[in-house]
Order: structure tokens, then C-alpha cells, then sequence
């Protein structure tokens, strides 16, 4: 009886033996090449790109991960110039603009082509706006057309012929537009994925084309103009471009393919970097960030990004509709401490809405920290040392960070104001909920621009606007925004009203200016042709790999 | 059998019934909706966007068509990822996750049987207290610790396999079903160690053991059968369970499953979607209950006698 129990232990210590057993043959293949390797032996980039995409409809997407796919599959009139962010020529060889800065004659270069071999022509521009700014699309991008004449009316169907709007193919290869105002960054917008052609054929062969839910934009049916073709699409695993031969410009494109993930795990993707699948992150976890500036600066990037974090104030609660209460809030924050400890002096401590150096803009500083002057306005409005302050709260949508931040300023306004602010996180759709309905008190926001101007923070802020949610208003401030800055003739005008803006904004403090963002990126040696910008914009033509035979050898 | 089948079968309709009743309405309560975002659109805008999915209409419409809608298999299409369909998205992310709980269910029952048959043996000695501590660790060690530890020890440490994907590169298909499979091996053992003493403390076994069987023939065929008894009915929920709860190690392993859909959608309220994958689940749910109790029954000599007796007492 006792031998027989022993064979049965042999029996089961065999079994076992021989799962862990195959487990380690299993693994023994993994040594050989990465993929970070493979690629640069094969011109093929491996790059993390945050989420799922929508969909990759130019005229249907509106998030900053589909915009990297669509800049490789498409072309605007124009692109970004990926050091300086001035607008060079694309599908548009040359422009001209009329003395009075309100119409643009652009000509079409003759060898651009679609994937497909057709000819791009100035009609392929005016069909794609008709079609990205109908109203049945709905299109929730469609308000970068609108300082073209009579856009507006269009897209809100006042008006259902497009022949009103200010766009005109005037032959093959000349497309006139015609705008309501100067709107010097007009230029800009045109290399924004919401302004780029579509194929119509393509798109008509797959029903209507202000229908969203139309699968011509997908692996298999896309034909698109850009530098890259669509050959893979897995949903939720990767998706695969390869260099297109047709694009008129191929001779430059450096890459043979690139492969984006969707990656919505920043702790992942950090990971499948250092295994060596990925040549570069979307993100950097926070934490790690101050790690690899340590132990591996060569590896990592962090820049400047065009977006700002801030608390916005609702103005309309008691107290905070008191302009001293709000400037005492403003001033009792030391955001150098703030950036410092919470963000591991990653991010640059904020004093306005507008990030630094804008196209060269420059937002002054109108306030800086100041603790005894905040507690001398909260004394004045009747509060002195916070006696008697009503209770309030600070709302951020559920995440670490953000907590992080919160607690940090809730301690702040104990300490200098002696006043106890309560911490509330919702969830995503609640949080945006409660902040389109003005239900809330101070509430954290970020914004990340569209285009390199100021205007695209500043217009936040008009009267009633879509995104202004803190109930400020101001006649002069709309009048600059909405026609006295889109009238300007030039820069420095422009930027100087812009100034005069900030200066009303801050007078009346409907926000909480605390960081300006920094964009965070790991990135192998052997990626080249990708500099930093504010904008996080990559020129996909002119990235390429250079394998790192030097470095191995040392 | 057959009636006993059918009556179950009956019986899940209104289950499923009710599933897409109280998700429908459920959905609609919560605060938001799939076209909010931190950006503000057009009233315009918002209103085509709403017709396009017929969110324009009344409520108790809406219902009915997705009900006659579901009724002939159409799921729908995504808010949230225009120009896809949900089932299409379920059926993409379904082999995936299926293959993924198959692998995580095989590691966990064969571990997990061992282990809890081995502890049997020999109760309340070093034989069982060894294994069964690493099963309590097993069930309180949360995926998201486990499966990271792995990928720091096996990944980026030693090298041995890649750190995520899935049949991508070779060998990593190991990790993610490891770490899916280890708290459920860590139940089945539990189970299995209480199923077989139950078992082996039985008549039959003293019978067996005195007709001079050998001791393994004794445990592999006359124990086993018995005392994996509540192991069986624990597979089919649980394998149901892998395939709705794998959200987490799809998310570490960057795996393209299923599990991430039916979380994300929900994120999102991407109605139909949350509607989609709760209905498809549900109804894997109930099958798969179905199936372990027939697996259940034919194990069971006098179970299978109960329900004949039943479906012979209706008649």
C-alpha cells in the first residue's frame, strides 16, 4: 500500500515535470531578434498609439491618436513643417492671397495622385468640404471650415447649396477660397485631418456619403492620398501602413511601413518598450518619467505640449461670484511646489490659459503667488483667516493624477486661506455631465489645441460659448475673439489683442491656471526624423531608421 | 434528458428577456451619452448625430426596434467606433478571449486537481497545508499584481517571453493564460479538496480499497469520478466567467479580446455595444450553466435518475 502511493506521487511529480518542462522549450525561442530590431533591418517603425481608433473617417474622427494614422494616409493642401510648424506646400504646390487677406487661389500640384493611381484635383477638395461640413454627417470637427463664407449656414443647414460657400474649383488643379475675415491661421487648419480630400468614388460606392456609419474607410476599401496606404486593420491589436508608391512625393518617404498599437495601458506600453517591441511610446507613465531622465536620457523625451491644465470656477455660486474670493484661490497656490512634487517637476508651472510661446505668442503673467494678498482679498470679502467660508468642492474626473493634484491644492487653501475645500471625482461621462450643466464648483479641465493659435484657447471663453462653463462674460473680450482678432492684418496686431483679451480673463480670474503640459515620449536610438513640436506632429515621410551598428560594436 | 434540456432551454428566454430589458434601461439612466466629450458641439450636430442612431425617438420605440432587431441577430452598430458592427467586434474578439479562458481553464484544472487531490490525501498534514496556503494566495492575489510580477520576473528580468501580444511573437500566449488561470486553479483546488475527502471518507471507497484494488485505481477511478463532482458544475460558470472577466489580463497583455470591449463600452456608453456584449454573455452564461449540469448528471448516477424522475412526474 505505501509503494503503491509513492508510484502515484512519481506519477503526478512526472506530470508536473513535464508541464513546467514543454513551458521552457516554449519559451526558448523568445532570444532571438526584437521587433524593434527586425524593424530596423526592415524599415518597418513600431510605434504606440494610446487607443483603438474610431474610425479612420477624416470627416468622422475627432481624436488625437486617429489624427497620427490619418496624417499617414491622407494630405492636406498644406503641411506642417515638423521643426517649425510653419505651413509648407502639400497637394498645393502654391498659393496666392488676395490684398484684402480674404481669398486664396491654391494650385494643385499635377502628380498628386490617390493610392489608386487618380489624379487629386481642386474638384476632390470642394466634394470632400460639401461632404464634411453636411449637416447629416454631422461632422463635430466641422467648425475649423467655418471662417470660410457662408460655411456656417451650410453645415447648419440654413442654406443647402453648396454653391454659396466660398469654395470654387476653378479647373482641375485651382481651388479658390473665399473667407469671411482675414483669419490669419487659416492656413493652419488646412493640414488638420477635418479638411483633408476623400476619394469620392470610393466613398460613393459605399452608400451615402454623409453617412458615418459607411465602411469605405476601412483595410481593403480606403484609398487615400497621403504618403502610406491601409493594408491591416485588427481591431484592438495593431494596424499596418505601408509606403505608397502612387504619392506624388515617394521619393522622399523614407519608411516602408509603419505599424501602430493601440495601447491604452501606458504601463504596458512602457513595458513593450523595454522588451523591445516599440521604437517609440505614445506616453511615458508619470512615475517612470524621472527614472529614464536618470538612467537612461537617451532613451526618453519630454518637451513642451501645446495644452494647459486648469481649475475653472463656477461664477456664478456664492461665494465664488466674488472676484476676491476667485483671486484669493488664484493666489494662495504655489505652483512651482505644485510641479515639483506632484508632477516630478516634469510639467512648467502655468500663470495662463494660452501655453507659452504660441507661434510665438507670449501670454503675460498677471499674477504670481502671493499668499498674503490672497488672504487679505478672502479678509475683504469677509472671510479673514476663512472663518465662516461655505463649504465648496473641487470636481475632477476619476484618476490618480488628477487626485493628486486636487489633495495638493486642497492642503494649499488650508494652509495659506484656512479654508476647507471637499474632493469629488465622477467618473468620465458624469464628470463632463455635471460640467456642461454648471453643476459643480471648481472643476479641473485641460485643454489641447487644435491649431498653433491662441485663438483656439481664448474662444473658450465667449459669452455663452460651447466650452465656457464658468459663466464668464464680457462684451469687449467676445468683440476681440469673434471679430476684432479675425480682422487683424497682421501677427503683431492680432497677438495684441490677444493680450488685451488675456488681461479682461484674468481680471475677472474664471480660472485657475496651474501647468502647461509636456509631451512624454521613449524613443530607440534609431528612430530619426521625428523632432519634438509643440504640437506632437509627425511628418511620417521624412521619419526613417538608422540601425545602431556603432553603438553595439563600442 | 431531452425534456430536462428543453425545459432549461424554456426556461432561459425570459432570463435573457429581462437581461436586455434592465441593461437597456439601465444604460440610459446613467449620466452622459455616447457623443458627449470635452469638446462642445453644435446643436446641429448633436441632433444628426442622434438621428443617425434614432436616439431622437421615444424611448419605449427605441426598445422595441432593438428588440425586433436582436430578434434576427442584428446587434447593431457601434457608437463609438462608426463603420463596425458589434457583432462584428464580439465575433472578432470571441476566438481570442475563448482561446484565452481554454488555455487559463486547462492550467487551472489540471493544477488545480492535482493540488487539491494531493492535499486530500493526507488532511491536515505538511502534504496538505503546503498546497493549500499557495491556493489561499493563489485566490487573494489579484490579476493585476500577479500578471505584472510574471511579466517583471519572466519578461524583462530573465527574457524568457515577450512582455505582451497575442500570437504575435512566439511564446507569449503563455503568461496571460497563466495569470488568467492561476485564481481559478486556485479554487478548483479548494473545491477538489473537499469533493475528494467528502469522497474517499464514503463506503464504497472502503469497499473498493477492501476488494484489494490498487490504491491509484482506487483514487483516479473510484474517488475522482465522486469528488470532482462540484469541480465539474464550477467549469461551466467559470469558463463563462474567464470569458467576461478577462478584462484585466487582456489590458496587461494587450490582448485583443473580448473582455476589453464589454469594459471600454461601457466607458464610452456605446449603447449598443454594453447591450451586445451583456446579451452575447448572458447567454453564454446560461448555456454553459446548461452544459455542467448535464456533465453533472452524467457523472452523477443519482442526479440523472432525479431528473428523469422529474421529467416522468410532469407527464
Amino acid at each position: 500500500m505505501r509503494l503503491k502511493i509513492t508510484t502515484y506521487k512519481c506519477l503526478v511529480f512526472l506530470l508536473l515535470g513535464g508541464i513546467i518542462g514543454s513551458l521552457l522549450t516554449a519559451c526558448s525561442g523568445g532570444s532571438s531578434e526584437t521587433r524593434v530590431e527586425e524593424g530596423d533591418r526592415l524599415g518597418v517603425l513600431h510605434i504606440g498609439n494610446a487607443a483603438e481608433p474610431a474610425a479612420l473617417d477624416p470627416h468622422v474622427t475627432t481624436g488625437v491618436s486617429e489624427s497620427h494614422i490619418l496624417q499617414a494616409l491622407f494630405e492636406g493642401l498644406v503641411i506642417k513643417n515638423p521643426q517649425t510648424l510653419e505651413v509648407e506646400p502639400a497637394v498645393a504646390a502654391s498659393w496666392e492671397v488676395s490684398d484684402d487677406a480674404r481669398t486664396y487661389t491654391f494650385h494643385l500640384r499635377d502628380n498628386a495622385r490617390w493610392s489608386n493611381g487618380d489624379v487629386v484635383t481642386a474638384e476632390d477638395f470642394r466634394w470632400s468640404w460639401e461632404r464634411a461640413l453636411s449637416p447629416a454627417l454631422g461632422s463635430q470637427y466641422n467648425y475649423m471650415f467655418f471662417s470660410i463664407v457662408n460655411a456656417q449656414a451650410f453645415a447648419n443647414g440654413e442654406t443647402a447649396d453648396f454653391n454659396e460657400v466660398g469654395v470654387k474649383a476653378l479647373d482641375t488643379h485651382t481651388l479658390q477660397v473665399t473667407l469671411r475675415e482675414p483669419t490669419p491661421y487659416f492656413l493652419q487648419l488646412l493640414d488638420h485631418h477635418s479638411t483633408f480630400p476623400v476619394h469620392r468614388a470610393t466613398v460613393e460606392s459605399f452608400g451615402s456619403p454623409s453617412d458615418r456609419l459607411s465602411q469605405w474607410a476601412r483595410a481593403g476599401n480606403l484609398v487615400g492620398n497621403g504618403a502610406f496606404t491601409l493594408t491591416e486593420w485588427q481591431t484592438n491589436s495593431h494596424i499596418r501602413v505601408e509606403k505608397s508608391p502612387a504619392y506624388w512625393d515617394a521619393a522622399t518617404t523614407k519608411l516602408n511601413a509603419i505599424v501602430f498599437y493601440p495601447i491604452d495601458n501606458q504601463t504596458t506600453e512602457e513595458r513593450m518598450f523595454r522588451d523591445g517591441q516599440l521604437h517609440h511610446t505614445y506616453d511615458v507613465p508619470l512615475d517612470k518619467v524621472p527614472v529614464y531622465l536618470a538612467e537612461e536620457p537617451d532613451l526618453i523625451e519630454v518637451e513642451p505640449y501645446l495644452g494647459t491644465y486648469f481649475y475653472s470656477i463656477n461664477m456664478t455660486k456664492p461665494p465664488l461670484d466674488d472676484v476676491r474670493v476667485r483671486r484669493a484661490l488664484v493666489l494662495s497656490i504655489d505652483r512651482a511646489l505644485l510641479v515639483e512634487t506632484v508632477t516630478q517637476g516634469i510639467y512648467q508651472p502655468g500663470y495662463s490659459v494660452v501655453p507659452p510661446d504660441t507661434m510665438g505668442y507670449q501670454p503675460p503673467k498677471l499674477f504670481d503667488y502671493d499668499p498674503d494678498e490672497a488672504r487679505r482679498l478672502l479678509a475683504e470679502a469677509g472671510y479673514p483667516d476663512g472663518q465662516g467660508f461655505p463649504a465648496f468642492s473641487i470636481l475632477y474626473n476619476t484618476l490618480e493624477q488628477h487626485q493628486k493634484i486636487a489633495v495638493a491644492i486642497q492642503q494649499m487653501w488650508r494652509q495659506e486661506l484656512g479654508i476647507n475645500v471637499e474632493l469629488v471625482n465622477q467618473e468620465w461621462q458624469v464628470y463632463l455631465d455635471s460640467q456642461n450643466t454648471m453643476n459643480y464648483d471648481v472643476v479641473r479641465r485641460g485643454w489641447i489645441g487644435d491649431y498653433v493659435d491662441p485663438n483656439n484657447f481664448l474662444d473658450l471663453f465667449i459669452t455663452d460659448g460651447g466650452n465656457n462653463h464658468t459663466g464668464f462674460s464680457n462684451a469687449r473680450y467676445d468683440e476681440i475673439i469673434l471679430n476684432a482678432a479675425p480682422a487683424a492684418l497682421n501677427r503683431d496686431e492680432r497677438y495684441a489683442l490677444y493680450q488685451e483679451a488675456e488681461n479682461l480673463l484674468m481680471a475677472d480670474m474664471p480660472v485657475i491656471p496651474l501647468y502647461v503640459y509636456q509631451s512624454k515620449h521613449l524613443k530607440r536610438p534609431s528612430l530619426k526624423g521625428m523632432p519634438a513640436n509643440i504640437m506632437d506632429f509627425y511628418s511620417w515621410k521624412h521619419v526613417y531608421l538608422e540601425p545602431q551598428v556603432d553603438a553595439e560594436a563600442q | 434528458m431531452w425534456r430536462f434540456i428543453a425545459l432549461r432551454t424554456l426556461q432561459a428566454i425570459p432570463v435573457i428577456l429581462a437581461v436586455i430589458t434592465i441593461t437597456f434601461f439601465l444604460v440610459r439612466m446613467a449620466p452622459g451619452g455616447p457623443f458627449s466629450s470635452e469638446k462642445a458641439v453644435s446643436e446641429q450636430v448633436q441632433a444628426a448625430l442622434e438621428a443617425r442612431y434614432r436616439l431622437d425617438q421615444p424611448l419605449l420605440q427605441q426598445y422595441l426596434s432593438y428588440l425586433g432587431d436582436i430578434a434576427q441577430g442584428d446587434f447593431g452598430p457601434t457608437f463609438r467606433y462608426p463603420g463596425r458592427n458589434v457583432e462584428e467586434m464580439i465575433f472578432q474578439g470571441l476566438p481570442i478571449t475563448a482561446e484565452l479562458g481554454l488555455y487559463a481553464l486547462l492550467i487551472a484544472t489540471v493544477f488545480g486537481v492535482l493540488t487539491g487531490v494531493i492535499a486530500s490525501l493526507r488532511p491536515n498534514t505538511v502534504q496538505d497545508y503546503v498546497p493549500m496556503s499557495f491556493a489561499m494566495i493563489g485566490i487573494c492575489m489579484p490579476s493585476f499584481l500577479l500578471g505584472p510580477l510574471l511579466v517583471l520576473v519572466f519578461g524583462i528580468w530573465l527574457q524568457w517571453l515577450p512582455v505582451s501580444g497575442w500570437g504575435s511573437l512566439p511564446g507569449d500566449k503563455i503568461l496571460p493564460s497563466i495569470t488568467l488561470g492561476a485564481m481559478y486553479a486556485a479554487y478548483i483546488a479548494r473545491l477538489s479538496r473537499s469533493g475528494m475527502l467528502e469522497v474517499l471518507s464514503q463506503d464504497y471507497m472502503r469497499t473498493a480499497r477492501a476488494k484489494g484494488l490498487p490504491a491509484h485505481i482506487v483514487i483516479l477511478k473510484h474517488g475522482l469520478r465522486g469528488g470532482l463532482l462540484p469541480v465539474v458544475s464550477f467549469l461551466g460558470p467559470a469558463f463563462a466567467g474567464l470569458l467576461s472577466g478577462s478584462f484585466v489580463v487582456e489590458t496587461i497583455f494587450q490582448i485583443p479580446g473580448l473582455g476589453r470591449f464589454y469594459v471600454q463600452a461601457a466607458f464610452n456608453r456605446d449603447y449598443t455595444m454594453i447591450l451586445g456584449t451583456t446579451v452575447f454573455l448572458s447567454v453564454l452564461i446560461v448555456l454553459f450553466n446548461l452544459l455542467s449540469d448535464i456533465v453533472a448528471a452524467w457523472l452523477n448516477p443519482r442526479l440523472r435518475h432525479q431528473y428523469n424522475a422529474n421529467g416522468n412526474n410532469s407527464k
